[in-house]
């Protein structure tokens, strides 16, 4: 195994191991560990790291919505082009191609639903290749990045067994 | 009329890891890595199965050898993982646990006066339930300068070659040592010389970290004399639900079984099902754990190395077996639990050979396992 299929679902699982626990668990050098971040960083193979947060327990709370889209194409504009379009707005915290009934899921985040509202309708749905969008509000989180979000994960076991 | 004891129940001492468990419920912040089981949820698609069957009702009895479907499974998992050739009709009994299949072993096979060699430290189990079965125990203590494998030597300088059964454990409780086939190979010549018969209890058969399982029953001349542990309990982290199985020859199963159909009569129903599941389609999550296991222990291993603390090298279950810092391994482990809170179990518990050791299972979130290491550090300090 590379070092960095070591050291990748590591990172993926807890960004935050610092380099010498991720050397402590893969056997490798902390050296080692730091060039891989690093080398994994250059190519663009870890493009950031970012918490997972519970978004009911902060404040102030924000809106988010799952929009769908559906586009047009034409000779000059591609999806690629779309998309790079619609991912420069702040508002749009994700955006993928997808297959299916429509082209692009795009996650969406506001102060509130009118914000999130006049951001679809003023800047997004105005786009000439977008042909239609339905956007769904989140009303509750259960799973996100892999973390559940529920309480209580008590270890039940006896605490000495045989 | 009065509760004296039979003379049979007087060898058996209580539990000697009574003592810690004790100690430490009665500590608030207690970090235990003294626990024998997977800290994982089965996976989910046979806790579903589980729910699926009882939602259905299907909680009758199922044949005294288990489910056949579920034979059938294990048949070929064995033959798949370990290249065990088992007849799913005479040759698997189906147990509620692994222990109630060593259980069964110990009654079928042996009279008042039988020798039992057992290769230490080991399980806790097998040294009562062998002498619940009216047989004399043989400790053959394994060294730590041979990573406790069991060698040719110990054998011979113990006296096992005039006992009638050997019970070794490989990945083994507690020290977390394991054995290649290259080193089964004199075991195994050695049992076949002296004529015993072999007890292989194999419950952590799937967490074997540097080199694939052996079970010593497919070495030459072994299948016929040797009886295979296995259970859910540890590679699906199904401790709870009690279910494991027992190979061995047509003959030993129908004896074994004899004693099963009258005292258990057959192994949870609910866990047969969440077991047909897990062996057809948990594989994956099986992987996934072991890989988390593997990384914990390079975790510990790397943490004792450099606390200075001298362990070896093992390469199964999930325990490392590290020298312990004091001379006194329970004074050590007592202290450790009402000062720091954190609980292991030291060596001498699991017999002969264990003495001077710690029991440190790694079947613990990384999380946990850094602060129980780094209060460890402080204390020895």
């Amino acid at each position: 195994m590379s070092s960095r299929e070591k050291i990748l679902p590591l990172l993926r699982e807890n960004a935050r191991y610092s380099n010498e626990d991720l050397a402590r668990q893969t056997g490798l050098d902390v050296e080692e560990v730091e060039a891989t971040i690093r080398e994994l960083e250059s190519d663009g193979v870890v493009r950031g790291y970012r918490a997972i947060v519970d978004r009911n327990q902060i404040e102030p709370e924000r809106v988010r919505a799952s929009v769908e889209l559906n586009v047009t194409l034409d000779r000059e504009t591609g999806y690629d082009d779309i998309a790079e379009r619609l991912a420069k707005f702040p508002e749009v915290e994700g955006l993928r191609l997808v297959s299916g009934d429509y082209d692009f899921a795009m996650d969406v985040e506001g102060d509130s639903m009118s914000e999130v509202s006049n951001f679809i309708s003023e800047q997004v749905a105005p786009v000439p290749e977008i042909t239609q969008t339905v956007t769904h509000y989140i009303m509750e989180t259960y799973k996100e990045g892999g973390v559940e979000f529920e309480d209580g994960d008590d270890d039940d076991r006896l605490s000495v067994s045989p | 009329m009065s509760f004296e004891e039979s003379e049979r129940l007087e060898t058996v001492p209580p539990s000697g890891i009574r003592r810690y468990f004790e100690l430490a419920e009665e500590q608030d912040d207690i970090i235990s890595l003294g626990v024998g089981e997977p800290d994982f949820a089965p996976p989910w698609a046979a806790r579903d199965a589980a729910i699926t069957s009882l939602e259905r009702g299907q909680t009758s009895y199922t044949p005294n050898r288990g489910l056949r479907e579920l034979r059938e499974e294990i048949v070929e998992h064995v033959d798949d993982n370990y290249d065990l050739d088992y007849d799913a009709d005479e040759e698997v009994l189906v147990t509620a646990g692994a222990s109630e299949a060593v259980d069964l072993a110990f009654r079928a096979f042996h009279d008042p006066g039988d020798t039992v060699a057992v290769a230490q430290p080991s399980y806790l189990s097998y040294v009562p339930a062998a002498r619940l079965a009216g047989a004399d125990v043989l400790d053959v203590p394994t060294r730590r300068e041979d990573e406790f494998k069991l060698t040719r030597d110990v054998l011979e300088a113990s006296g096992a070659a005039d006992a009638d059964t050997l019970v070794l454990c490989y990945p083994n409780n507690p020290t977390g040592a394991t054995m290649t086939r290259e080193e089964l190979e004199p075991v195994a010549d050695f049992v076949r010389e002296h004529d015993l018969r072999v007890f292989a209890d194999e419950i952590y058969a799937a967490l074997s970290y540097e080199h694939d399982h052996t079970s010593i029953a497919t070495l030459p001349g072994m299948r016929e004399r040797t009886v295979v542990f296995n259970g859910f309990s540890k590679a699906y982290a199904m401790t709870g639900l009690r279910l494991g199985y027992a190979l061995a020859p047509p003959e030993a199963i129908e004896s074994m079984n004899r004693i099963h159909q009258y005292t258990m009569l057959s192994a949870p129903t609910t866990a047969q099902h969440a077991a047909i599941e897990a062996l057809r389609n948990c594989e994956d999550e099986v992987a996934e754990m072991r890989e988390q296991y593997d990384r914990r222990r390079n975790f510990v291993l790397s943490r004792f190395e450099e606390m200075g603390i001298e362990c070896f090298s093992a390469s199964g279950a999930f325990y490392v077996f590290p020298e312990c810092p004091w001379d006194d391994s329970s004074e050590f482990a007592e202290a450790l639990i009402e000062e720091q809170g954190v609980a292991v179990v030291p060596g001498d518990v699991f017999g002969t050979g264990g003495e001077g050791h710690l029991r440190v299972t790694y079947a613990t979130g990384l999380g946990d396992l850094k602060e129980a290491l780094a209060r460890i550090e402080e204390f020895i300090d």
